[in-house]
């Protein structure tokens, strides 16, 4: 999933300046399930606006609405009756669903509330970790289902480097060295041949290369 | 001979070769480098020159390597790959060799967050053995990353370091393999304060025939206080400091006449394992110990390249010889 995580209320508030009618926007999918920007997070954050205008004795219309995708038309669409009577969207989508909502209404202030982080899973309760960088070129085959891409401090593809100790980064104990990971994994599937042969330089221009990168299969298109 | 580094010349002639390192300033002085090499000539075969080492911004290593080649001494420049990606590394190869480098050292580098500037965007599109490859490939093929042909070649002696000390300690070795098949002609090891650890890995080097495929250099560094070996042990990543040594040094009257002693039995400790080449001294800013080191290590005199080496020097000098 998407994983983000609500900016500061200041923050919020600074990009709010000047605006009475608010819509607080949730989506249903990632932000949901890592409970970032959800229908209850956009309960909790609209009571935090309408408690800090009364504190600072302005007044402030919030609405809330969430919808089951930000980051669909379908979905977006529905937010259509009643976005005009206000002066500012704040999205609590990920950084994909505030652009589809500021593409699909094109007179619209369209303000992020969260910050998108990554793709990653829960750790554990309350804890979410990245584990993918959408490079665009997945080498997990090769590297026993870890990826050193997005979860090395230095995305080295032949890694461990010399800062690797006791299974932890150079940058911090709190850091778990992905290359002692995925040397552990192969030894225990019995394939540190794999580590045996250099990793080429990766091609990055599958990762980043001129503007948005694009998937297209025209079977399915209309 | 792969290039004309006198590194590669000692070595050549089986000789135990002595390395020294050096870190420029953080400003622009070109004095501060001079003031330093001193220390280094007629003391060591080449001299390293770290590249923005622990992410902390200092002059550059192509900079600070070309003045050392005014001075005359051979100088190994670092490189990491924390910084540049695979354009301005091969654009910074090609200058360093026209300004007289023939050594380049391929590091991946220290992360940027134990540096000055936290908040960087790091690079690392090339890791440490992909640069030692395509160095070796713009030497020997002549052709840059890209396949394009190239028409004069960097002609560098490729170095490569390598930390015993780092985990996963099985997996170390063959690392390493990878990056003698990449290209690699030298390693330079992290400081060997653990012997006994550093001969394990170095028995692990020779059961895969290793040690005579390239020239391995261990490293030593000469310490001032039981606080810099403490402070080795507990907050420099990879690094084996054995207790004993700390409370020995601790114990001492003179704290930086026992760190002499220590770096000089070391020094005669690992020359006795087989497959050592040579010992990368650094001193950490205490440039002025190296000499000392040397000579009570029984090092001194450095051979001096032979009059036939010299005059191809000055004959093919680096304005011409790229």
């Amino acid at each position: 999933m998407i994983v983000a995580e609500r900016k500061s209320l200041d923050e919020i508030l600074a990009m709010l300046q000047g605006c009475s009618r608010v819509l607080v926007a949730g989506c249903g999918t990632c932000v949901t399930v890592c409970m970032a920007g959800g229908e209850k997070e956009v309960g909790v954050l609209a009571s935090l606006l309408r408690l800090a205008a009364r504190r600072d004795g302005r007044t402030v219309e919030v609405g809330e609405a969430t919808v089951e995708r930000q980051c669909e038309w379908e979905f977006v669409d529905r937010l259509a009756p009643v976005i005009g009577g206000y002066d500012a969207v704040l999205s609590m989508g990920c950084g994909a669903g505030v652009q589809t909502i500021a593409q699909r209404f094109g007179g619209a202030r369209v303000l992020p509330a969260v910050n998108t982080k990554f793709i990653g899973i829960p750790e554990k309760q309350g804890m979410w970790v990245e584990m993918c960088l959408g490079c665009g070129d997945c080498i997990l085959d090769r590297t026993g289902g870890i990826c050193p891409v997005a979860r090395c401090s230095k995305s080295l593809l032949n890694g461990p480097c010399g800062g690797s100790q006791g299974g932890k980064c150079e940058v911090s104990q709190d850091i778990t060295c992905a290359w002692q990971l995925i040397y552990d994994r192969l030894a225990a599937l019995g394939r540190l041949d794999l580590l045996e042969k250099e990793f080429a330089p990766k091609d990055w221009s599958k990762n980043r290369d001129g503007g948005p990168r694009r998937v297209t299969r025209e079977a399915i298109m209309l | 001979m792969k290039s004309r580094s006198n590194l590669e010349w000692v070595l050549s002639q089986g000789r135990f070769a002595l390395t020294g390192e050096l870190g420029p300033p953080q400003s622009a002085s070109a004095d501060v480098i001079r003031k330093k090499a001193e220390h280094y000539k007629g003391c060591v075969d080449a001299v390293n020159i770290t590249d923005n080492q622990t992410a902390i911004v200092r002059m550059s290593s192509i900079a600070s390597a070309a003045i050392l080649v005014g001075l005359g001494l051979d100088p190994i420049m670092q490189m990491t790959c924390r910084d540049r990606n695979r354009i301005a590394m091969q654009s910074d190869i090609l200058g360093a060799y026209a300004l007289g480098v023939n050594n380049i050292l391929c590091l991946t580098g220290d992360h940027q967050s134990f540096g000055n500037h936290p908040t960087s965007k790091n690079v690392y599109d090339l890791d440490s053995v992909q640069l030692i490859h395509m160095v070796r490939t713009m030497r020997d093929e002549k052709r840059f990353l890209s396949g394009d042909e190239l028409k004069a070649e960097p002609r560098m002696f490729i170095g490569a370091a390598e930390n015993p000390f780092a985990d996963p300690f099985e997996y170390r070795v063959v690392r390493l393999a990878k990056k003698v098949a990449a290209g690699a002609d030298f390693i330079q090891t992290q400081a060997v304060f653990d012997v006994a650890r550093f001969s394990r890995w170095m028995g692990m080097v020779r059961d895969r025939g290793l040690h005579e495929r390239v020239r391995i250099l261990a490293g030593v560094i000469p310490v001032k206080s039981a606080r810099a070996l403490e402070y080795m042990k507990n907050e420099v990543p990879g690094m084996s400091v054995p207790d004993e040594l700390i409370r020995r040094m601790e114990k001492a009257d003179d704290p930086k006449e026992e760190g002499v002693r220590i770096a000089v039995e070391t020094i005669e400790q690992l020359r006795e394992a087989p497959g050592v080449a040579g010992i990368h001294l650094m001193p950490m800013m205490w440039e002025a110990i190296a000499p000392v080191v040397a000579e009570r290590a029984g090092l001194l005199p450095r051979p001096a390249p032979p009059a036939a080496q010299e005059a191809w020097h000055a004959s093919e000098g680096p304005s011409t010889g790229a």
